[in-house]
């Protein structure tokens, strides 16, 4: 083996900090998704077929598409987050990979926002598919309301994966997994899903940007609580 | 014998990015030492105080039957677990510690720890940058060549025999040069020429510095390689022998006695 190789093997580390950290860790998760396609794949269809079930379910003389969509639209996206937090943590079981990632020398709290950050980008990702899809589905014209809709979109799928991402690692080594992940984390959701379901009707009903301030303030408030106490609190999940 | 010129010889002196693990060397304490330790899930006593002391590139190999609580020391000595009671420390620093504490820790696991989605070379890139090692491809490519896996690098853990994926499994620890290794059943699922490359590998590692504990029933490959051994039972070391260490038959008379007891 040549020198140069064996100085880069013995050369003095640099632990990477929290945000070098979470960034390595969200890149291997996104990696491993983008090879399997196991959750995306799954989420899109399953929005897919949602919406369009909603659709024929739908009368359209009883239900007005604009009170209907924005429901619809919120209901879909709590369930899929669901789908992929589920297997967040799922990729490190049969193997024990979160040993490697426990026992590595970056904060505990870089593994909890690096899981947060690839669930962020798949949530996002399903959202990119599904709003204009529900938009064409229900007739739902959103191109005056579009930026503050994807504002309250983003901050959502925040508030959701912070809260979702706790209690997928804390779900994650029990035997009823599937069924504690939802008991768990669908009444954090609801201060989540609440503004941002009024404010996403509001706007697709035409009332000004304005309006809906208070409730894009409250979402933000929200995500920034649950972001903080959920990364504080993950290490604890860790202990046996 | 030491070689500090190898690859997989620990950077003693010089992983200590955030200062809170002095060199065992420099400060004359143990590399890894447990001062009795002990672990209780609910009322069961996992382990039951454990007291232990290596020295720089002194090896340990436990022995003891299923449910001796060795996997759970060895977890709580490489700070995955936390002791109920006692206090567990790399080179004087106590565990868990920061990150330049647990940077000089490898762990190997009869479970790999791998991704199989990923390939060998991508699994052993992803702990060298956790690691912060200055350039994780080198690093990967480096080590992997060393435990003579580099032919199947670019192939996804799934699709390699369970002793590959078990060498990939440790180059993974490896990779970052650690200062104390702590292996669980590192010899599960190699054949007999995998068993040998990993004995030579960890043998290779012993000479260059690296303090090791290896968990294992195989009393061959694990006495001709260690300073100490020591049988567990119920929590505790029931034996424990410095060098040098009992001959191999004797040691097999030892351990199924014991084995048989708390059978």
């Amino acid at each position: 083996m040549p020198p140069d190789e064996r100085a880069v093997v013995t050369g003095a580390p640099r632990v990477p900090g929290l945000l070098a950290a979470s960034l390595v860790v969200a890149r291997k998760d996104i990696v491993i998704e983008l090879r399997s396609r196991s959750v995306i794949l799954s989420a899109i269809t399953f929005t897919l077929l949602a919406l369009t079930i909603f659709f024929f379910a739908w009368d359209p003389t009883a239900v007005a598409s604009i009170d209907l969509a924005p429901g619809v639209v919120w209901v879909i996206f709590v369930f899929v987050g669901l789908l992929a937090l589920h297997r967040s943590f799922g990729v490190e079981q049969p193997t024990r990979a979160i040993d490697a990632l426990v026992a590595a020398p970056i904060d505990r709290e870089a593994i909890f926002l690096g899981k947060l950050l690839a669930n962020l980008v798949f949530l996002l990702l399903v959202e990119v598919v599904a709003l204009p899809a529900a938009a064409i589905l229900y007739n739902v014209p959103v191109g005056a309301y579009a930026l503050p809709l994807v504002g309250i979109a983003v901050l959502a799928a925040v508030g959701l994966v912070a809260v979702g991402t706790l209690f997928a690692a804390m779900s994650v080594n029990t035997r009823l997994a599937e069924l504690l992940l939802p008991l768990l984390a669908l009444p954090f959701f609801v201060p989540v899903i609440l503004p941002a379901a009024q404010a996403s009707a509001r706007l697709m009903s035409g009332r000004p940007a304005a309006e809906v301030a208070g409730y894009i303030k409250l979402l933000a408030a929200f995500d920034v609580v649950f972001l903080v106490v959920c990364t504080l609190a993950y290490p604890y999940t860790l202990e046996e | 014998m030491t070689d500090p010129s190898s690859p997989l010889a620990p950077a003693v002196s010089s992983t200590a990015p955030r200062g809170d693990a002095p060199s065992a060397q420099s400060s004359g304490q143990p590399a890894l030492e447990a001062r009795n330790v002990e672990r209780a899930f609910g009322t069961r006593r996992a382990v039951a105080g454990v007291s232990l002391a290596l020295d720089r590139g002194e090896c340990l190999a436990l022995f003891g039957p299923n449910g001796a609580g060795k996997t759970t020391l060895l977890r709580m000595l490489g700070g995955l677990l936390r002791p109920t009671r006692g206090e567990a420390f790399i080179d004087g620093a106590a565990l868990p510690g920061g990150g330049a504490t647990r940077a000089r820790v490898g762990v190997i696991s009869h479970q790999t720890m791998l991704y199989d989605v990923l390939t060998a070379r991508e699994n052993v890139q992803l702990a060298a940058r956790l690691y912060g090692v200055h350039d994780p491809r080198a690093a990967a490519a480096a080590t992997l060549e060393q435990l003579g896996a580099a032919r199947y690098a670019d192939t996804p853990v799934r699709a390699l025999s369970r002793g590959m994926q078990q060498r990939v499994s440790v180059a993974r620890a490896v990779v970052h040069a650690p200062a104390v290794l702590l292996a669980d059943e590192p010899f599960t699922g190699l054949d007999a020429s995998g068993a040998a490359a990993l004995s030579e590998m960890l043998a290779e590692l012993r000479a260059t510095g690296t303090t090791m504990v290896i968990v294992t029933h195989h009393l061959e490959e694990a006495l001709g390689l260690c300073t100490q051994a020591a049988i567990m039972r119920d929590g505790r070391l029931v034996r424990h022998d410095r060098a040098p260490v009992p001959s191999r038959d004797e040691y097999t008379a030892l351990y199924r006695e014991l084995a048989a007891d708390a059978a």
